[in-house]
């Protein structure tokens, strides 16, 4: 038998890559498919599943209500829709904010002297080595009316002589955009700064010998040659956003509502497992959807490895 | 059960599947035999066959079809851990984690050898290679010669029958290499040991070898001494990839066993010389060929009327020999001349232009197959 | 030649990121030694020591940690030690499981060809593009439905019910970390050199020898480097324990968020600060390890 095993490369390679594979099968592809069954299945009085196939979930989600004003039959409830898209809107409008906060710092720490890159390299990881929790918690205490934000502006318009009442910054969409921004900031400098970094030196002085301005080549040769990096970046940004919910929920409160809160709600709150898996496959495919046009169009960014 | 083989291969053939997906075949159907003690090469350009001959002896590969002996034994799927060859890789594949000391002492650990007989070994093998004392270095900390001699001293600690060589010397500097050329040489007449090497390059390969084998394109081309294969090549591939080669075209007018008479209508004559490839017939289109060296520009003589009448177009210097490129009546030659007169003297050069006199001896004149 | 090195525009951006960057972070700090228990407004540094703690309305006029009050008051904490054990065990035992069948899967993957390739790639593709809530649900309705369905049919009850709990947390813990072992150890397998193992078994030793004297020391880096992302993947996860957790379970990240929902004191943010410093010192000491250990090779 161990013979046969030498003998096949094949038989090897299966060897090795089974205990992932079936792990990943029972703890992945199962749930998933599961989670693909119940959402076509009907909510149980006490919060179980009753396993049938039935559209209705999707069919709320998109809008169309029994719960209708003036006793009408059905008519159409944006609330899912709603969620849905605002979503959508905030996980594009957190990638566009964070590649232009990130980029102008990867170039940075990419033309920094080799020797403090990686002190620079090492700031930037730090607050991503602390907790995601605490990291929200911290915007929390900033953006309070009593925040450090607040406290500074007052001392300036006092300074200033202006009036100045205190902004109600938390519990606001504009807070849940920051928190996102904060989160996600760190991991679209890395592979930025990784595909930058990559660039040679010498086709900085051979654009310039060619007669390139510092414009110029920025726009023909960095750029270009960074997309790699952005590509990984925003995969890395876009579709952890689509489905984070804890920084909505502490920054947002009960105001900013996405899909991620959601989905979190029917599991915990409402009960409703099959709303909230519906919504679930609904937020995977719409994630799906646009990171394949997106990478369809710009490439895969082999910059994720960058641990 | 012994034969007076070291190493033979029966009509193998390695099959691969290309990138593309296509079929190719890697090595061709080759048989060769390796006796006992010899230093035999496997020559030819990359993608001949020769590496992948080579790692089938090893046992880094399986025979498509056909078999592998080693001392008359069957290899059929043996792992090379079980087979009593070792090698020389062509990136000396030192285990850079370990010493030098550990790496030669690798193998004998996997013998089951004891600590006493390692230390002994491990040191007569580097006394060897001239490497006493090194034995504490880490390869990283080691010069490529040194590298080179490290990898060659871990697979000799083993006293292997037969050694492997896979292109060795190639990441070493011209001088280096030509010493080491002449080292291993000396080491294996020295053990008396099979060395099997291969090479690309053959002034390397006519250095060393006691018997070669020209490969392309998974075949073998041609087997045999260093003078047989230099001065008798069986095919125009074996006459053109070894050394330099005129090559004329033309026609055989008459044929006997041991002279050849071929019309060359570049030269608008005939030229007499030995018939090499099989089977040729009278009528048959060949080429025949001349190596420069056996071109000799003689004086005009009269009374000898198989000169060829030419005219000098190039001269290039070499140092020790003078390369003259001569135009005989519409056909390129290339004459080489060693320089035994001193040519400070601008009068002893070959002048463009000017008239000279060809020689040409059946015994140094080829015929063969064109193909 | 660098253009734009020493452009301003460059430099400012740099400057003000990092400012946004860190800003939060010394606020946090700052007010784990705040004097106010009710943490609204910072009302100052504790100052002074005494042997008990005396207050004056939310403010804490001294304490026998002094400024330090709230360290200490977590020190005595006796939930959040058993969230931070919980915490390290799960680390513990998911990165080591992980990290072993990771680093097979990656070498399969590398160097193999095998008809179940095209599948395991696929499943170690799909945690990264997915969202973690999508995986979250989908292990939750997983462990929900099938204990369900096991409890009643094999009649359990009390302690023997299958329930969430250290067990579901750990293993959808290792689910997720796996991708990214694969990952790392597959970059570092790339570049390395068949020709290392031929040779040891050229020289006597069978597959077996070959891959633990010399294939495993020389990926042991990249496998490190794995078992380290995987490490601290699992200690900061929120999202997958969120939902695989049960009572008796409860990890740090989970605890925090629980206590944000709650009562805020500067208790939160001494236990920030703490775990802030430990993860950087951690880091800092491998950093240190790791550029003495590439001194020493060359």
């Amino acid at each position: 038998m161990l013979k046969r095993i030498r003998e096949s490369k094949a038989a090897q390679g299966t060897l090795l890559a089974l205990p992932t594979t079936f792990w990943l099968f029972f703890l992945l592809i199962i749930p998933l498919f599961l989670t693909l069954v119940i959402s076509f299945g009907k909510r149980s009085p006490d919060g179980d599943v009753i396993y049938t196939f039935s559209v209705e979930n999707y069919v709320r989600l998109f809008g169309y209500s029994t719960d209708c004003p003036d006793g009408q039959a059905s008519c159409f409830d944006p609330l899912y829709v709603q969620i849905l898209w605002r979503s959508l809107t905030l996980a594009f409008n957190t990638t566009v904010l964070v590649i232009g906060m990130a980029y102008p710092l990867a170039y940075f720490i990419a033309r920094a002297h080799p020797k403090r890159r990686n002190m620079f390299l090492f700031m930037v990881l730090i607050p991503l080595w602390t907790n995601f929790v605490i990291r929200v918690y911290a915007w929390m205490m900033l953006l309070r009316k009593e925040g450090a934000i607040n406290i500074i502006i007052g001392a300036v318009a006092h300074f200033l002589h202006i009036p100045f009442t205190p902004f109600e910054m938390l519990y606001t969409p504009g807070a849940v955009l920051v928190g996102m921004v904060y989160e996600f900031l760190p991991f679209m400098i890395l592979p930025i700064y990784t595909s930058l970094e990559k660039i040679d030196n010498s086709l900085y002085e051979a654009a310039a010998d060619l007669g390139a301005n510092a414009v110029k080549t920025f726009l023909r040769v960095t750029l270009p040659l960074s997309m790699p990096g952005v590509v990984a970046g925003t995969i890395l940004v876009f579709i952890p956003v689509m489905g984070t919910f804890i920084v909505s929920d502490i920054l947002g409160g009960r105001q900013v509502i996405l899909v991620g809160n959601l989905i979190q709600r029917q599991f915990l709150d409402a009960r409703d497992p099959t709303f909230g898996s519906a919504a679930s496959l609904i937020l995977m495919v719409m994630t799906l959807i646009v990171t394949y046009f997106y990478t369809r169009k710009f490439g895969f960014g082999e910059e994720i490895i960058v641990a | 059960m012994t034969s007076e083989f070291a190493v033979e291969m029966r009509d193998v053939v390695k099959r691969f599947i290309t990138p593309e997906g296509n079929e190719m075949a890697a090595v061709d159907h080759v048989t060769m035999q390796i006796k006992n003690g010899e230093f035999f090469s496997m020559l030819g350009s990359s993608g001949c066959g020769k590496t992948t001959s080579l790692r089938m002896i090893a046992g880094f590969e399986w025979p498509t079809e056909g078999e592998v002996y080693i001392e008359g034994n069957a290899m059929g799927h043996t792992p090379p851990f079980q087979r009593k060859v070792n090698t020389v890789f062509q990136s000396y594949a030192l285990f850079q984690h370990m010493t030098v000391y550990q790496n030669l002492a690798f193998g004998l650990e996997m013998e089951g050898a004891k600590e006493d007989e390692i230390k002994k070994r491990v040191g007569r093998a580097l006394e060897m290679v001239q490497l006493t004392g090194m034995d504490r270095r880490k390869p990283k900390q080691l010069s490529g010669g040194q590298q080179q001699r490290v990898a060659l001293a871990r697979a000799l600690v083993k006293t292997p029958d037969v050694l492997l060589l896979d292109e060795p010397l190639g990441a070493l500097d011209l001088k280096l290499r030509k010493e080491m050329q002449l080292e291993l040489k000396a080491l294996q007449q020295q053990l008396g040991i099979t060395f099997i090497y291969v090479t690309h390059d053959q002034e390397e390969a006519l250095t060393m070898s006691d018997r070669i084998a020209v490969m392309s394109k998974g075949k073998v081309q041609q087997m045999g001494t260093p003078v047989e294969i230099y001065e008798r090549p069986s095919n125009k591939f074996v006459a053109d990839f070894i050394g330099e080669s005129n090559f004329l075209e033309g026609k055989i007018k008459s044929l006997s066993k041991a002279e050849a008479s071929v019309f060359i209508p570049g030269l608008n004559a005939e030229v007499v010389g030995m018939p090499i490839s099989e089977g040729l017939v009278k009528g048959e289109d060949v080429v025949v060929s001349i190596r420069p060296e056996k071109i000799r520009i003689t004086e005009k003589d009269a009374k000898n009327n198989s000169l060829f009448h030419a005219k000098v177009t190039n001269t290039v210097y070499i140092g020790a020999d003078t390369h003259i490129y001569v135009d005989v009546g519409g056909a390129k030659l290339k004459v080489l001349e060693q320089n035994r007169i001193s040519r400070l003297d601008p009068r002893s050069f070959y002048v463009v232009g000017q008239d000279v006199w060809l020689m040409l001896m059946p015994e140094n004149t080829l015929v063969l197959k064109k193909d | 030649m660098n253009p734009f090195r020493r452009s301003p525009f460059v430099i400012v951006s740099a400057v003000l990121v990092y400012i946004f960057l860190y800003a939060p972070i010394l606020g946090l700090v700052l007010y784990s030694f705040n004097a106010s228990r009710a943490n609204v407004t910072f009302e100052g540094f504790i100052p002074a020591f005494s042997d008990r703690v005396v207050m004056d309305g939310s403010l804490v006029k001294s304490s026998p940690c002094g400024p330090f009050h709230w360290y200490c008051d977590l020190a005595k904490n006796d939930d959040v030690a058993e969230a931070a054990g919980n915490t390290l065990t799960i680390a513990f035992i998911a990165t080591i499981v992980a990290t072993v069948i990771g680093t097979m899967s990656a070498i399969a993957l590398q160097r193999y060809d095998f008809k179940l390739k095209p599948f395991s790639q696929l499943a170690l593709y799909i945690p990264i593009v997915i969202p973690e809530i999508v995986m979250g649900i989908g292990v939750l309705t997983l462990f929900s439905q099938l204990f369900g369905w096991v409890n009643e049919v094999f009649n359990l009850s009390g302690d023997a019910r299958l329930s969430l709990g250290m067990a579901t947390v750990t293993i959808s813990h290792i689910a997720f970390m796996v991708p990214f072992v694969t990952l790392v150890v597959q970059a570092r397998l790339q570049g390395f050199d068949k020709s290392y193992e031929e040779a040891a078994m050229d020289l006597g030793a069978n597959e077996w020898i070959t891959f633990r004297r010399v294939t495993f020391p020389m990926i042991l880096p990249g496998v490190m480097s794995g078992a380290l992302l995987a490490f601290t993947l699992s200690l900061d996860d929120f999202v997958i324990t969120f939902f695989t957790n049960g009572p008796g379970s409860t990890t740090l990240p989970i605890y925090v968020y629980g206590l944000l929902r709650r009562i805020i004191t500067p208790q939160v943010n001494a236990l920030s600060t703490v775990w802030i410093l430990v993860v950087f010192t951690a880091v800092l000491t491998l950093q240190i390890l790791q550029n003495r250990e590439s001194k020493q090779h060359s």
